[in-house]
C-alpha cells in the first residue's frame, strides 16, 4: 500500500467545538469527502458481513470438470474460476470479510496502544516521556514491512491472529507521536490546570479533559491505522506469508501471481480482489480526509467558495467586491427563469454587469 | 552541524535496535527452525547446518553475549552467512547482485515522482479550486492502491495488450549483462513501466500532501504581508509559501520512506524485476533466513542513510534549524 | 489633488464574511477619512471590526470575506486622479500595495518570511515598486534601517534572530520602503512590553514629521491614541460610533462607548478615579438587532435607541465642527456614569 501516513510535521490544530450530535442536518453539513468515503466503506462493510452467507459456492471447492477451470465471467460464476475451478466470486465475498476483520482488529488493538503510550508520554514527561518519544521515532524509522516479513517468516503459524499480533505491535508509533504532541498541547492548555487546581484526580482528568478532546484525532488515527493494516497485510500474503488454506484479498492475489494469471490472461482473478482493496483504501482515504477538513476548514474543496462576477475565488486573490448594480443575465429569458428555481440562484447578486 | 550530529546519534541508536533485533528475533520465536530448514534442504552440507545453529542460537555455541559480539563483528564486515537456497553462494553475493536494480529503478523513480508531485501540489495549492481539484478523487484512488495492483493492471493493459513495453524481467532474454549499449538500452526499456508504475501511484500521494500544506501555509501572515508588499505572485508563491511549504514536506518525505520502499519491493515481484523484491519472494517461500534477515538490515540501512540526506536537506532549507547549533 | 480633499476617502463601506450559517456584518457602512500628513485612531475592542476594514481597504483580506458595497477612493500625489480601491484589478492592486498604501503588521514575528534574511525581505519591497538595480537597493534597505534604529550589521539576520522590538522596526522600515503616502498600523505596538512600546510610538511619531505620510492607526487602547492622534474614531460592532479630535474625544466624549473605553484605563495624570469596565460582551454580528448595537450594554439606552438610524450626526455643542456621533442622546448634560438606572429605564431595556 503505498497510502504514507499523512504529514503531522506539528500537532494539528484542535478540533472545533463538536456539533452537537442531536442538531438535525448534521449529516448533510458534513465535507463531501466524508459522506462519500463512508458510503463507499459502508458497502464493503455490508459485503463483509453477509457476504460469505450469501455466497454461491464454498470458496474452497474445487470443481474438477476440466472445463470449468480457470472459466471466464458467466451465469454460473460471475466472477469466473481459479485455476482449480474455485468461484472467484465466493473466495471475495469472504475474502472481504476476513481482511476487514483483521484490519478492524488491528486498528483498534494500534490505536489503543497509540493513546496510551502517547497520553502517558505526555503526562508522566522527563524521562519517560523521551524514552517513549524515541521507541517511537525508533519503530517509526526503521521499515516496517521487511521487519515485519522476519517476524512472520519465522512464526510456525501464519494465520490471522499472528498477522494480527505483528501488525498491532509495528502500528502504534505513528499514532503515538501525534497524540503525544496533541496532548502536550491540550495539557498547557487553562481548563486542564484548573481542574488540577481544584483537585480532580489524573484519571479523572485523563477522561473527562483531555481525552473527548482528541475524539477526531483519535479517528483519524484508527483509519490511518486500519488503511496501513489493509495494505500491509495484503503486501505480506502476496509474498506468501499468510495462512495460505484461508481467503483473504492478500491470498486471492499470491494465488493468482503464483498461478500466473497474469500471463494467462485470467483478468476476473486478480482484478476483483486488487480493485475491492483500491476502493477500501480510497474510501478509508475520503474519509480521512474528510474528518481533516472537518478539523482545518480551509482545505475544505472550493465547492463552498465565493463566485463572484461567475468565476471562483482562489485563496490569495484580492477581496472580492459586491455592486449594486442590475446583474446582466448571460442566460435567456427561459434560461432565467428555470434559472431562478435553483438554489444557485442566491448567489447571482454576486454576477458583474 | 550540532543537529545533524544528533541524527546521526539517532539513527545510530535506531540502527543498533534493528540490529539487535535481528539477532533476537531467530532465538525468541517458537518452533524450530533448524529443523523446518532441515525437512526443506535434505541436501545441505553438515556445514551448512552448523552455520545454521550458529546464526539461531541453537546447540548453545557459548554465551549469548559472546554471540551477539560475533554476530556484531560479522555483519560491520559485511558478513552475512551463507546462503540456503543457492548454496553455498555467501549473502552478500546475491545481494550485491540485486542491489544495484532495486537502487537505479526505485532511487530514480521515487525522487522524479516526489519532484513531479511537489511541484503539481504548490500549484493545486495555490490555486485552491481550480481544475487540479477534479482530479482529487482520482488521485486519492490512486493514492490508495497498492502498488502491485497497479503494476498488473499496466502490464495488463500496456505490455500484453498493446504489446507497448515487455511484460517482465530486467532485460532481454538473449543479453549478457556489462556495460554496453545493447544491454543498457534494453535495462532503461524494461525499467520504464516499473519506473511508471511507482511514478503514477506516489505522485498522488505527494501531491495531495504538498497541496494541503500549501493551503495552510497560504493562509499564514507571512504571506498575506506578501501580498500587502505588492510582490509579484510568482514571488509569492515559490519564495513565501512554496518555500516554507517544502520544510514539513520533506520531513513526509522522510517518514514515508519506508512504506515507499517496501511498496516498490513488492511491485519488483509482479515485474520479475531482478532487484531485491524477487530475492525476497524466494527467500520467503523458501525459508531461506540468512537472506530474509540482511534483507531486513540492508533495507533498514538504506532507509536510514536517505533519512539522514533528507535532514541535511532540512538544515540547508531552514535557518531556524541552522540557528540552533550556534545558539 | 486639493489640500483640502483627503488622500483616502472611504465611503459607505462595508464587509461581509459570508459562512454557512449566514453573513457576518463585519463592518457596515463606515465613512472614513483620511488626509495628507494627519493621523487618525480607530479604537474599538477586538471583534469590532477595526482590522478587518483595515485589510480590505487594501484587499487583502481572504475568503470568506465580501465586500458588498462603498468605496474607497485614494487621492495620493503619484496617482493621476482619484482611484477606487475596489474597482482595482489585480496587477493595478499590486502596484498600488505598498507604494502608496503600506501596513504595518501586528505579528512582526507572524508577518515576516521565517526562510529570507531582514535584507532580502526589504529589498523585496523596495524592488517590487522602484526600479533601482540591486546595489542601491541593498544601500537605501540599510539606510531604511539607520532610520529605526537598527544597526545595518542586523540586514543579514532572520526574524527568529531578533528581539520583538526589533522585529516590529524592521516591519516598520519594510512600510516605508517605497515612500507611501499611507501608513496602516494594525495594533504595531500590543505585543511589546510598555518601555518598548513608548520608544517605537516615539520613532513612528518622528518618521512621520520627517516623511511626511498619513497614518490610520488602530488599536484598542484609547489611552495612546489620545497622545498620538489628531483624529479618533471609535468603532464598534463594525459600525462607527464616535469621530472627533483627539481632545475632544478626551475631554467631551459624545458617545456612552467612547466614554467607557475612556474609564477603562488609569490615566498617569489627573485626580484619582474609581475604574469601571463596561459590563456585557460584544453583540453577534451574524443577526445584527436594529438600531445601536451598543444597547444592551448602554448605561443610558431608552427604546428609542432601538429604531435609531446609525449616521453620524454633528455634535452641536462640540468645539470641533467635525466631531460626529451616532447617539441619539449626547448633551452636555448627560449623567455622569455609574448612575443607576430607573426602573423604568431597566423596564425598557429588558
Amino acid at each position: 500500500m503505498t497510502a504514507a501516513p499523512p504529514i503531522v510535521a506539528e500537532p494539528p490544530a484542535l478540533p472545533a467545538p463538536e456539533v452537537k450530535a442531536q442538531r438535525p442536518g448534521q449529516w448533510r453539513r458534513l465535507p463531501l469527502k466524508a459522506k462519500s468515503g463512508a458510503i463507499l466503506l459502508g458497502i464493503f462493510v455490508l459485503a463483509g458481513i453477509i457476504g460469505p452467507e450469501v455466497s454461491p459456492y464454498d470458496p474452497s471447492y474445487q470443481n474438477p470438470a476440466p472445463s470449468l477451470a480457470l472459466h471466464p465471467p458467466d451465469a454460473a460464476h460471475l466472477l469466473g474460476t481459479t485455476q482449480s475451478g474455485q468461484d472467484v466470486l465466493s473466495q471475495l465475498l469472504v475474502g472481504i470479510r476476513m481482511t476487514l476483520e483483521l484490519a478492524a482488529i488491528v486498528g483498534v488493538v494500534a490505536t489503543a496502544l497509540s493513546v496510551i503510550v502517547g497520553v502517558t508520554a505526555a503526562f508522566l514527561g522527563g524521562f519517560w516521556d523521551e524514552l517513549l518519544s524515541l521507541a517511537s521515532n525508533v519503530f517509526l524509522v526503521i521499515p516496517s514491512l521487511p521487519l515485519l516479513i522476519v517476524l512472520l517468516g519465522y512464526l510456525p503459524q501464519k494465520g490471522q491472529l499472528a498477522t494480527i499480533l505483528v501488525l498491532s505491535g509495528l502500528g502504534w508509533p505513528w499514532g503515538a507521536r501525534v497524540i503525544r504532541a496533541q496532548t502536550l498541547t491540550i495539557r498547557s492548555r487553562d481548563f486542564v490546570a484548573a481542574a488540577r487546581e481544584t483537585g480532580e484526580s489524573t484519571w479523572r482528568i485523563l477522561a473527562v479533559e483531555i481525552v473527548p478532546n482528541e475524539i477526531s484525532l483519535i479517528a483519524a488515527n484508527f483509519v490511518n491505522t486500519v488503511l496501513y493494516a489493509i495494505g500491509t497485510s495484503v503486501a505480506l500474503a502476496f509474498i506468501g506469508l499468510a495462512d495460505l488454506s484461508s481467503w483473504s484479498l492478500g491470498t486471492m492475489l499470491y494465488w493468482a501471481q503464483s498461478q500466473q494469471a497474469l500471463e494467462l490472461g485470467a483478468w476476473w482473478w486478480f482484478i476483483p480482489p486488487g480493485l475491492a482493496v483500491a476502493l477500501i483504501g480510497t474510501a478509508l482515504v475520503l474519509l480521512n480526509t474528510g474528518i481533516d477538513e472537518l478539523g482545518n476548514p480551509r482545505l475544505r474543496d472550493a465547492s463552498h467558495a465565493i463566485r463572484v462576477g461567475g468565476h471562483r475565488q482562489r485563496p490569495a486573490d484580492p477581496t472580492p467586491v459586491l455592486h449594486a448594480a442590475p446583474p446582466r443575465s448571460q442566460r435567456t429569458k427561459l434560461g432565467s427563469f428555470v434559472h431562478s428555481f435553483s438554489r444557485s440562484s442566491l448567489l447571482d447578486e454576486g454576477r458583474q454587469p | 552541524m550540532k543537529f545533524i550530529l544528533r541524527r546521526l546519534a539517532f539513527y545510530a541508536v535506531a540502527a543498533w535496535v534493528a540490529l539487535t533485533l535481528n539477532f533476537f528475533i531467530p532465538r525468541a520465536m517458537p518452533g524450530n527452525a533448524v529443523e523446518a530448514i532441515m525437512s526443506k534442504f535434505p541436501n545441505l552440507q553438515p556445514s551448512a547446518y552448523r552455520a545454521l545453529e550458529a546464526m539461531l542460537g541453537v546447540g548453545h555455541p557459548g554465551s549469548l553475549w559472546n554471540q551477539y559480539l560475533a554476530y556484531l563483528d560479522d555483519v560491520v564486515h559485511l558478513n552475512f552467512g551463507t546462503d540456503v537456497m543457492e548454496y553455498p553462494a555467501q549473502v552478500s553475493t546475491l545481494l550485491a547482485q540485486t542491489i544495484p536494480w532495486t537502487l537505479t529503478l526505485v532511487g530514480t523513480a521515487t525522487v522524479i515522482a516526489f519532484f513531479v508531485g511537489t511541484g503539481l501540489g504548490i500549484v493545486a495549492g495555490w490555486r485552491h479550486g481550480g481544475w487540479l481539484e477534479r482530479g482529487l478523487p482520482g488521485l486519492m484512488f490512486l493514492q490508495a492502491m497498492p502498488y502491485f495492483f497497479l503494476a498488473l493492471i499496466l502490464i495488463e493493459l500496456l505490455a500484453v495488450r498493446a504489446h507497448l513495453f515487455p511484460i517482465g524481467q530486467g532485460y532481454a532474454g538473449g543479453l549478457v549483462p556489462g556495460w554496453h549499449a545493447a544491454f543498457i538500452g534494453s535495462a532503461i526499456y524494461h525499467a520504464l513501466l516499473p519506473a511508471l508504475t511507482i511514478v503514477i501511484t506516489s505522485v498522488a500521494g505527494w501531491m495531495l500532501q504538498m497541496r494541503n500544506v500549501m493551503i495552510t501555509t497560504i493562509g499564514e501572515d507571512y504571506v498575506v504581508a506578501a501580498q500587502a508588499k505588492g510582490l509579484r505572485s510568482r514571488r509569492v508563491v515559490f519564495t513565501y509559501a512554496a518555500r516554507n511549504a517544502l520544510l514539513p514536506q520533506l520531513q513526509g518525505f522522510g517518514l514515508a520512506l519506508g512504506f515507499v520502499v517496501s511498496g516498490a519491493l513488492i511491485m519488483e515481484i509482479v515485474f520479475s524485476y531482478p532487484g531485491i523484491g524477487l530475492l525476497l519472494l524466494s527467500a520467503v517461500s523458501s525459508d531461506d533466513f540468512p537472506l530474509m534477515q540482511a534483507i531486513f538490515l540492508v533495507i533498514t540501512f538504506a532507509v536510514l542513510i536517505a533519512n539522514l540526506i533528507v535532514d541535511v536537506l532540512l538544515v540547508a532549507f531552514d535557518p531556524r534549524v541552522r540557528a540552533r547549533e550556534t545558539a | 489633488m486639493n489640500a483640502g480633499e483627503p488622500v483616502l476617502d472611504i465611503t459607505d463601506f462595508s464587509v461581509v464574511y459570508r459562512t454557512p450559517l449566514g453573513d457576518v456584518r463585519a463592518v457596515s457602512q463606515v465613512n472614513l477619512a483620511l488626509h495628507t500628513g494627519e493621523v487618525v485612531g480607530l479604537a474599538g475592542e477586538s471583534g469590532s471590526g477595526k482590522s478587518t476594514l483595515a485589510y480590505a481597504v487594501c484587499r487583502l483580506l481572504r475568503a470568506p470575506a465580501l465586500i458588498t458595497g462603498g468605496s474607497v477612493i485614494y487621492r495620493g500625489r503619484r496617482v493621476a486622479g482619484p482611484t477606487d480601491v475596489l474597482q482595482l484589478g489585480s496587477h493595478q492592486l499590486q502596484q498600488l500595495r505598498w507604494r502608496e498604501i503600506a501596513i504595518v503588521f501586528q505579528s512582526a514575528m507572524n508577518a515576516l518570511n521565517p526562510v529570507l534574511n531582514v535584507r532580502d525581505q526589504i529589498v523585496d519591497a523596495i524592488r517590487a515598486h522602484l526600479r533601482l538595480p540591486r546595489r542601491d537597493a541593498l544601500e537605501k534597505a540599510g539606510g531604511l534601517l539607520d532610520l529605526v534604529g537598527i544597526p545595518r550589521s542586523r540586514l543579514r539576520s532572520y526574524p527568529h534572530e531578533l528581539s520583538g522590538g526589533m522585529r516590529q522596526r524592521v516591519m516598520i522600515a519594510m512600510a516605508l520602503a517605497a515612500d507611501p503616502e499611507i501608513v496602516i498600523m494594525d495594533e504595531p505596538t500590543t505585543a511589546l512590553d510598555v518601555v518598548v512600546q513608548r520608544d517605537i510610538l516615539a520613532q513612528i511619531v518622528e518618521l512621520k514629521e520627517t516623511l511626511g505620510f498619513a497614518i490610520l492607526f488602530i488599536t484598542h487602547d484609547l489611552s495612546l491614541l489620545l497622545e498620538l492622534a489628531d483624529r479618533i474614531a471609535v468603532m464598534y460592532a463594525g459600525q462607527l460610533m464616535e469621530v472627533g479630535t483627539a481632545a475632544e474625544i478626551h475631554h467631551e466624549p459624545a458617545h456612552p462607548y467612547s466614554r467607557g473605553l475612556l474609564n477603562s484605563f488609569p490615566s498617569l495624570h489627573g485626580p484619582r478615579r474609581d475604574l469601571a469596565g463596561i459590563p456585557g460582551t460584544p453583540p453577534n454580528l451574524l443577526q445584527p438587532a436594529a438600531g445601536c448595537p451598543f444597547l444592551p450594554r448602554c448605561a443610558y439606552g431608552t427604546d428609542v435607541c432601538r429604531t435609531v438610524d446609525m449616521d453620524l450626526e454633528r455634535v452641536a455643542s462640540s468645539a470641533d465642527p467635525d466631531h460626529l456621533t451616532a447617539c441619539p442622546f449626547v448633551l452636555p448634560e448627560t449623567p455622569a456614569p455609574g448612575r443607576p438606572r430607573t426602573d423604568a429605564e431597566q423596564e425598557l431595556q429588558a
